[in-house]
This record gives structure tokens, sequence and C-alpha cells, in this order.
């Protein structure tokens, strides 16, 4: 099994390369405007990242080679982009990459019997519910841009939406592991439709529901709908109906319409996803600087460090929110159409190692864990990535591992220990003698 | 689980590809689109952060140049013309806001130092900043000097100067000119002037009746065709009745039969109205679409700024096939409007032997090492007379100045050829609807014997006729020139 870990030192070499290459392009193009002492940053980062694998060998020897590398990847160019920003912002980015390390080691340090989370199913809903809701809470809540996504304590800040998703997904888990035989065997069909029995479903139900209302409520449309997908993808690899999905898009659409034409906030954003030129220099502003961007980078790309972000001479945004809502149009421009493929085939790798650990999986909480917490990652990525490229309407949530954000890169080391930790369990039950034959192969 | 499991990764692949997808259409297949369009500065902040290249007068007097302003990121870069108004046409201005607009805007990939994609990609690699190149023009600054004096003194209008060889273009100058410094404050202001129209380039976008210099096309026309040789000889009565209406020779003077230098020299307009009936419609057309007429000049400005000349109607231009007064049009009358920049091309075109090169403002792009990377090859653009007839027509037209209506136009010592014209432009609401209100035109080269360059002049709402006002300016302009070589 040392092999595992092996490999996962050598995927760290490209890592290794990129941030390098990425560090001195950046600092080479902006050296009046960057003290050196941030390339000490890229020396400090890899040495978290070797002294991660180290933890890695020691605790989890049999986890996926891939995954932290592949994140660390991720971690490394939003820390180039975000350096390329600001030197201040690449700073606080990589105490809050630390932090995350930090919260990754003790989460695989404390939970590696995860199947507790399985009893604690209920408080861990309603803990992600009452985080959901805390930035509307007088008194710490904070509004940014009319939506209700941060919570600040003190000198602490954060978004709680981050951090619900994982809480969520362990109860969708849970749940599901246990109903999903009634869900299946007690489903009727009504007028040639397949529903799922109320009495189980109700619960789940309810969670779900008062979730989409408080995501409405603090009119978090992104992570609203990036739950919305999470939950039909769990429901769906549970109970195998895909009549389920198809009556869960509807009430969405449903759901959707009503929000759309009740909530003006909502409206808005569908608007200006249809129309961002009825209003280019406001309302349109960002979307379309966003894709001006993105015309800008061409098939390579501008450079490193080669992207107007502000209007020359002054503080006014070219491109608003580049650290964290539109980074990925930043990527495009100083990339290219190749540093943007990159960066999605990324994810879709990333998503890959994560359904696999579903597939070698023994159990049925550990599969529907995996899935969902892959699921999350990646709807995740899509919900941003088409926000910004216009394939929906563009909502504020971060691109994991790449946007500047304490809360999404702590909270995503935490989804990324979780998923290692049950990779560690299927992979070594895997290759223990009398172990299932299936994944032999995959050692 | 396992099937559901893969089922949704497919899913998941799928919504990826269609990111995918949308990221090609924006940075790729849509980008030149989204490039144009009004509310994506990007293009014009990009290109402020380039030092974009100089442009140069032929002697090394500095046209356009850029100056840094702050420093660090807010570092950009702003147009500086430290002439003023002197080259304001036909080098334009470069502003971020503004946009561009004549040599400025044709010049702009190689004065930002555009290259190809993969020479871009070079760069970068290699570490190297886009900079622009410098481009010299051929402008001769003390004859654009001349030029533009001599129009402000007498009124607006424009004068083209061009090296009948090579088509270079040596000076032009439109008044009212304009202030390239001052367009980031004045654009609007200057946009809605709507007498002086300080951003139009006459010399290329003044459409104005050529009168009588247009006689020298009806000459060229009659001589090719073999209508006429220089002794030919037509009876030039007092007036002529052409379609219902007389047209008449000034004072109704009757020449009688008279050859090509006579009428040429007098500016006999029934003389020219027979030969244009005689030459016919086709061959008057083929004449005229030789010397560039019907077709945008092929100059190094941009197509939209250049307009065509021809028979107007409608806002369009003719073709043989409709009906034109031919005796009207052979004396520059009918609907028939020219730029000077055009009838620049005719005396260029007889000057160099018959042959019409293309009239081009820049000479050379040195890029920032001071390495010549490009220069002007001359090439010819048609020939639209024979050798012969272009000598023909130089004796003819040398009679103008010697002892006909040009004589304003001589300069001693040296011989001159030339034509005048003076079309009547009664009631021209630019002219503040006056009734004695004149174009005056001339157009010539010198020395008659070995061209060095050839000039049109065209003065508006003038009360004087070409002879008067517009001769002198050939002559100083050319002397301006001549006396520079």
């Amino acid at each position: 099994m040392r092999s595992a870990r092996n490999r996962e030192l050598f995927a760290l070499v490209p890592v290794a390369i990129l941030l390098t290459a990425g560090f001195a392009a950046v600092f080479a193009q902006e050296s009046a405007r960057l003290g050196n002492l941030s390339l000490i940053y890229g020396a400090y980062f890899f040495a978290a990242c070797l002294a991660t694998h180290v933890f890695l060998r020691i605790r989890l020897r049999n986890a996926d080679p891939y995954l932290f590398p592949l994140m660390a990847l991720l971690t490394a160019f939003g820390l180039v982009m975000i350096y390329r920003i600001d030197e201040d912002l690449a700073r606080d980015q990589a105490n809050w990459f630390l932090l995350g390390l930090v919260l990754f080691a003790l989460t695989v340090q404390f939970l590696r019997d995860y199947e507790v989370l399985e009893r604690y199913r209920y408080t861990i809903a309603g803990a992600g519910l009452l985080l959901l809701l805390a930035p509307r809470l007088p008194g710490i809540g904070q509004q940014v841009n009319g939506a209700y996504l941060g919570v600040k304590i003190g000198p602490l800040a954060f978004q709680p939406a981050e951090f619900s998703k994982i809480a969520i997904v362990i109860f969708l888990a849970s749940y599901l592991r246990e109903h999903r035989e009634v869900l299946i065997v007690g489903a009727k069909r009504v007028l040639g439709v397949t529903l799922p029995p109320l009495k189980h479903f109700g619960p789940m139900l309810v969670v779900w529901g008062a979730s989409m209302f408080m995501l409405v409520f603090i009119r978090d449309l992104g992570s609203s709908l990036m739950f919305f997908a999470a939950f039909l993808a769990l429901l769906y690899v549970a109970t195998g109906r895909f009549s389920f999905v198809v009556i869960g898009m509807a009430m969405f659409l449903v759901g959707a319409w009503f929000f759309a034409s009740t909530v003006p906030h909502v409206h808005d954003r569908i608007e200006i996803w249809l129309n961002p030129y009825n209003d280019p220099g406001d309302t349109g502003y960002q979307i379309l600087q966003s894709i001006f961007a993105q015309a800008d980078g061409g098939l390579f790309g501008k450079g490193f460090g080669q992207s107007l972000i502000t209007i020359p001479g002054t503080d006014d945004a070219l491109l608003p929110a580049a650290q964290t809502d539109t980074i990925y149009s930043l990527i495009v421009n100083e990339t290219g159409l190749f540093g943007a493929c990159g960066v999605i085939l990324t994810y879709l790798l990333i998503t890959a190692r994560g359904f696999k650990i579903a597939l070698l999986a023994s159990d049925g909480f550990s599969k529907l864990l995996a899935t969902g917490l892959t699921a999350v990652f990646a709807i995740q990525a899509f919900v941003i990535i088409g926000g910004v490229t216009r394939v929906i309407p563009l909502t504020g949530v971060t691109l994991p591992f790449i946007s500047y954000g304490g809360s999404s890169i702590v909270a995503n080391f935490v989804l990324l220990a979780l998923l290692l930790l049950i990779s560690d369990r299927a992979r070594r039950e895997a290759a223990e003698p009398g172990g299932r034959a299936l994944a032999l192969g995959h050692a | 689980m396992n099937r559901q499991i893969v089922k949704l990764f497919a899913f998941i692949v799928v919504l990826f590809g269609v990111l995918v997808g949308f990221t090609s259409y924006w940075s790729v297949f849509d980008a030149e689109a989204l490039k144009e369009k009004e509310a994506n500065k990007r293009p014009l902040l990009e290109q402020q952060q380039i030092r974009r290249g100089r442009i140069l007068a032929a002697d090394g007097t500095v046209i356009a140049k850029s100056v840094a302003k702050g420093r660090g990121d807010a570092k950009r870069y702003v147009r500086r013309y430290p002439e003023g108004s002197l080259f304001g046409h036909p080098i334009g201005y470069s502003f971020v806001r503004e946009g561009d607009s004549e040599f400025e805007q044709f010049h702009n990939d190689q004065l930002i130092g555009e290259g190809s994609e993969f020479s871009s990609i070079l760069d970068e690699l290699t570490g190297k900043t886009q900079e622009g190149n410098d481009i010299v023009t051929n402008i001769d600054p003390v004859a654009q000097r001349t030029a533009l004096e001599d129009l402000e003194a007498v009124g607006f209008g424009a004068v083209v100067a061009i090296e009948p060889s090579t088509g270079e273009v040596k000076a032009m100058a439109s008044n009212k000119s304009f202030n390239p410094n001052a367009v980031p404050f004045r654009l609007t202001e200057m946009n809605r002037n709507a007498i002086e129209t300080p951003l139009v380039n006459r010399a290329t976008q003044g459409l104005y009746p050529p009168g009588s210099t247009f006689k020298v096309v009806t000459a060229a026309a009659g001589l090719e065709s073999d209508t006429i040789t220089p002794e030919s000889t037509i009876d030039a009565p007092g007036t002529l009745d052409v379609e219902g209406q007389p047209l008449s020779n000034d004072f109704d003077e009757d020449f009688g039969p008279i050859a090509l230098d006579t009428a040429l020299t007098n500016s006999v307009n029934t003389w020219f109205g027979q030969l244009g009936q005689q030459v016919g419609q086709d061959r008057l057309f083929e004449t005229m679409e030789k010397f560039g007429f019907g077709s945008t000049p092929a100059i190094d400005l941009p197509d939209d700024q250049v307009y065509r000349s021809g028979v107007y109607e409608e806002g369009s231009v003719l073709g043989r096939s409709s009906p034109v007064d031919l005796a009207r049009l052979a004396i520059g009358q009918e609907r028939l409007l020219t730029t000077p920049l055009q009838m620049a091309l005719v005396a260029a075109a007889i000057a160099n032997g018959g042959k019409l090169m293309k009239p081009q403002i820049w000479n050379r792009v040195i890029d920032p090492d001071g390495r010549v990377v490009e220069r002007l090859d001359p090439s010819e653009y048609s020939q639209p007379v024979s050798e012969d007839t272009a000598a023909q027509l130089t004796t003819a037209m040398e009679g103008v100045v010697s002892e006909g209506t040009g004589t304003n136009a001589a300069i001693s010592g040296i011989a001159v050829a030339g034509k005048t014209g003076t079309a009547e432009t009664p009631g021209n609401k630019a002219c503040g609807g006056g009734i004695e209100q004149n174009q005056a035109w001339f157009i010539g080269f010198a020395p008659a014997d070995d061209p060095q360059i050839a000039i049109a002049a065209s003065v508006e709402c003038t009360e004087q006729f070409g002879g008067d006002v517009a001769a002198p300016i050939f002559r100083d302009v050319a002397e301006a020139i001549l006396n520079g070589e």
C-alpha cells in the first residue's frame, strides 16, 4: 500500500512546478508592485503540502492517492491568481489554506470512525440549518449585494453555507441509507407516475424544504441551486428511480418560477442573465465584463499577471469580484481556453476520484456520503463557472479551492478529509485478505 | 447503487462539457464580436497599457507620441500631438474613450505592435512586453503648414500634394482643422459643429463640384479615344443649346474653331461640352474610372473616411449606364462631385506619364529597436492615359498657367502645368446660403518637364475664381516642396 502514497508524492511534483512557474511569472510581470518576500510563500505552501503528505502516510495509508494532489493543484493555481490580484489577499488565503490543513488533519484524526456521524444525523441537520439561518440573525449577520451570506462574530467572519452543505449531505446520506429500501418498495404509481411514499419521504422533504426556505430567506441562490442538485443526485443514486428526479425537477421549476415572480432579488438575477445588455453599465456590468474578459483570453490567454482587473488610474473594477465570483473569467483571460479546460478537467478528475471512492465503498452510508460530497463539490464548480459563462444565472458561490475565501477553503478541506477517510477504509477492506475480490485490482 | 453513480458521473461530464462549450464560445468563436461591443472597453484599455508608437513627419518632426501617466498598475499612455491642429488631418486622433480616426485608426496595428497570436506567445515566453512601432510619414511639415495657413487665410477647403512618381502624400491639409489634443474634452462640441465640421477631412470627405478642372479628364478621354488629336479643332460658339438649356462660355465669348490648347487655356465650355458628347458616356466613364472615379481611393486611411468621387444621385454614385447630361458632365457640372484627393490624383497621373500611383501617407515602420521593419513600395494603381496623351495634356496645361486662367500659379524659373476651376454653388447652406458663392479649384504639377509634385487646392464658399484664390495656394505649396529639395 506504500505505492499509493508514492503516487501521491509524484503527483505533487506538477503542483510544485505550476506553483513555482506561476509565482515566477506573476513576479516577473509585476516585480515593481510585489515584494519578493511573497515568493517565499510559494515555498511555504509546498512545505505544507509535503507535511500533509507525510501525515497521510501515517494516518491514511490506503486513501486515494490523487485527490489531495489534485486539490493542492487547484489551491496552488488559486493562490497564484489571487497573488496576482493582491499580495495581501494571497497572504490571507495562504493562512486560510494552513487552517484548512489543520482542520483536515483534525477531521482525519478524530473522525476515523465516521459512522458516528450517522448517530447524530438530526443534530447535524439542525446545525446545518442553523448555520444557514445565522446570517439573518441580528448582530452577527451581514448583507452583501442583497444576499445574507456572511456571519461576523468579533474578528471572525465566515460564510456558513459552505459548512452547512457538508452537514446537509451527511444527513441526506444517512437518512437515505436507512430508508432507501422503503422508498423503493413503497413507491406507488399514481396516474402513471411513480411517487415516493410520503411517510418515509416526509422528514427528508421537511429538511430539504426548510433549507430551501432559508436559502431564499437569506437569498443565497447559488447555494440553493447547489443543495437542490445534490439532493436530487443522492435521491437518484439511493433509489435508482429516475422518476423521482423528474418530480424533483418539476418541483424545482415550479419553485423557481414562483420565486422568480415574487422575490425581486431572484427576478433581477434571472433578468440580468437573459438580457445583460439592457443595462451594461450597472446591473449587467459584472456578467458582461466577465464575458469580455473571456473574449480577450483567446486560445492561449494573455499570460499570468497580464490581465486588467481595475480600470487603469482608478480603483473602479473592470472585472468585479475577480478574486471570488469571476475568478474563472480571470483564468480564461490570462491562461486562455486551454488553461480553463485544464481547470475544468481538474474538477472532473476530482469528481471521477470521488465517485470511484463511492464505487469502492462497501456500506451504503459510505457510498452515499462519498457520492453526496463529490456531487455537491462538482455542482458547486458548475454553478459558479456556469454563472460567469452565462450558462445559468450568475450567483455568488465560490469556485472550490481557487476563489479567495476562508470558509470555502476550510470547508472544502473538511470535505476532502471525509472523502479520504471513506477511501482509506474502502481500499483497505478491498486489499485485506478475505476482503472483497471486486476491488483488488485497484489497490 | 453503482450503476446510478456511474450514470451520475456521466451526467456531470456532460455538465462540464457544456462549460467547456460556453467557454470556447466566449473566448474563441464569439471573441471578435464581443471585442467590438460598445460596452466593452477592455480592448481600448489594454491598448492604453501599450506604448503606442510615434508618428513622424518626413523630416523627423514628431506628429504624435505617447506619454506615460501614473505608475505601476495605474500606468497608462496618453496620446499627445505636439503640433496641435497642423496635422489634425490626415493623422486624426487616438484616445481610449473617444476612439480613433484617420491615419491613427488605419495604422493602429502597426502603432501598437500587434503581431500574430503566435508571435505574441513568443513575446510572452521571452518576457517581452508589447511595444508599438514608430511610423514615418511622407508629410513635409513646411508644405503642410503652408497649405493650412493659406487655406485659413481664404476659407474652408483642402489641399492635397502628391509626389507623382511614388504616390507619396507630401501634404494633406483641411480647413477647418482641429487640435487632436482637445478631443478628450471637446469631441461632442466638434461633432456638433455643422458649419466648420472640424473633424471632417475635406481632402478625402469633401465632395465638391470640380468645375473646369474636370476638363482635363474630358480632354484625356478625347485624346485617349482618338476622338481628337492636339491639332483637331472644334467650333466653339458663345452658347450651345444642350437639352433645352443654354450652355455658355464666360461673357458668351465665341471662339470659333479652336484646338485643345486654346480651349483649355481659356476654359471654353462650349468646346468641352461638344467634346464630351463626341467621346460618349462609355469612354468618358472609362477614363474617369481609370483615374479612380467611382472607387474609394487606395490611400492608407479608413475606407469610411475616404469618399468616392463621381456623378451622385441621392447619395450613390451613378454608373455608365445611367442617363447623364454629357455636355455638362464634360465641364465638371451635372451632379459630379469630387474630393480634392481625387483631383490631385488626376494631376499626379498626368504628371507621371499617365501612370497613377497609389497615394500613401506612410513611408516606413520602425520597430522599438530602431530597425525599419516595413517600407513603402510604390505601386501603380492604373494607367488612365498613355505617355503621349499625358505629354499632350501637359503641354495644354502649361498654356493655362503661362497665358490662361491660371497665371497666379506660375513659379519663376519653373514651368508649371495646371488647370483652374470655378464651380458656382449658389445657395450652398454650408456657406450661409448666399448667391455669389463658388467652389474654387486649382490642380496642377511642377516642374512641367520633370514633375516633382502634383497638387489639388480647393476652396469653399468664395466669391473669387479658382485662378485668383486656389492658384496662389498651389504656387505656395509647390514652392515649399520644391525649395525643400
